[in-house]
């Protein structure tokens, strides 16, 4: 069960008030966290508790389907432990922007510039956002819902003709 | 032709636009450069089974030795000014050959990241298409780029600054 996984009980002591949700779906944990202790709470997990890898950096769209937005989604392992653990905090259109992990993990770096070409999400303290998959003079950001699969400058796609 | 072999048999007549023609497709120098799986089927097809050393077709590792670009994969439109400054340091006469659906199309990439057919960009002289062609299919496209060759006119006179070569579809 989540309660008893040992990040979420050294996460209930420490940061007991940032915490949002824990969910534990077939044995995958997933701590949602408030946006401002984001960074406090990476440092405890890497330092206290040896999540020393950072897997991956994602984000999700929530466009219409939540009040905010943008859910950012850390993935993290336990060389030592063979654990995983999973972190998300929301982030509203208005204030897209979050504190980047490059501090915690080295690796962040190039997974948050893969976020912030894609979904337009900026992380405040990177030491070099740009793009990394896209062209640097690309407009938009191509995995936001509300971009359009074939391009801005194409007919969007109206299914089938056959 | 009419005439009774007056020469012997050691010496044959020949137009020279024919001349040129047959050696520049006796020797399809294509420029080494793969995009994606395509690029594995041509290089079957440049391998000993299919052996495309047997046609004069010989990859180079230059632009500047090459007057055949094969654009054998998925064109991202990231890559497609990697691929023009390539096609423009390809020397006179030249030849493109779009591998595959992608390359034709765009295939099944129908985004925003991916250009729609190379023939948005450079002039096409082969579509071959196939997800991925089998190498036999690329054999196929590089004998009708042969005769798409043989059937060029003024190919002399260009040559030594007469004119333009005069280009023609295949038969």
């Amino acid at each position: 069960m989540a309660e008893n996984n040992r990040a979420v009980v050294k996460l209930k002591e420490k940061f007991a008030s940032s915490i949002i949700e824990v969910v534990e779906f077939r044995g995958e944990v997933t701590v949602t966290i408030k946006k401002e202790d984001l960074l406090a709470v990476l440092a405890f997990l890497k330092q206290a508790l040896q999540y020393n890898l950072l897997t991956d950096v994602t984000a999700i769209d929530y466009l219409g389907k939540k009040e905010e937005r943008f859910m950012m989604v850390y993935l993290l392992y336990s060389i030592p432990n063979k654990d995983r653990l999973r972190i998300k905090t929301a982030v509203s259109e208005a204030e897209c922007h979050i504190e980047s992990a490059t501090q915690v993990w080295a690796t962040a770096n190039w997974l948050e510039r893969e976020v912030y070409d894609l979904f337009g999400i900026t992380f405040d303290n990177h030491p070099d956002l740009r793009r990394i998959l896209m062209t640097p003079d690309w407009e938009g950001y191509p995995l936001r819902k509300d971009y359009p699969l074939q391009g801005p400058d194409r007919e969007p796609y109206k299914g089938r003709l056959s | 032709m009419g005439v009774d072999n007056p020469l012997g048999d050691n010496i044959i007549t020949t137009s020279l636009d024919a001349l040129v023609n047959w050696s520049r497709k006796s020797s399809i120098w294509p420029m080494t450069f793969g995009l994606a799986c395509c690029a594995i089927e041509m290089m079957a097809a440049g391998a000993s089974h299919y052996d495309l050393d047997r046609f004069g077709i010989i990859f180079r590792a230059s632009p500047r030795q090459s007057d055949c670009i094969i654009i054998a994969g998925t064109v991202t439109k990231k890559m497609l000014p990697v691929i023009k400054t390539v096609y423009e340091q390809m020397p006179e006469p030249k030849w493109v050959i779009a591998m595959g659906a992608c390359a034709c199309s765009g295939g099944i990439f129908d985004t925003y990241s991916v250009v729609q057919g190379i023939d948005e960009a450079l002039p096409v002289d082969v579509y071959i298409p196939g997800c991925p062609p089998r190498p036999e299919a690329l054999l196929y496209g590089l004998m009708k780029l042969q005769d798409k060759i043989m059937h060029d006119k003024n190919s002399f006179g260009s040559a030594i600054g007469l004119g333009n070569r005069i280009e023609s579809a295949a038969a």
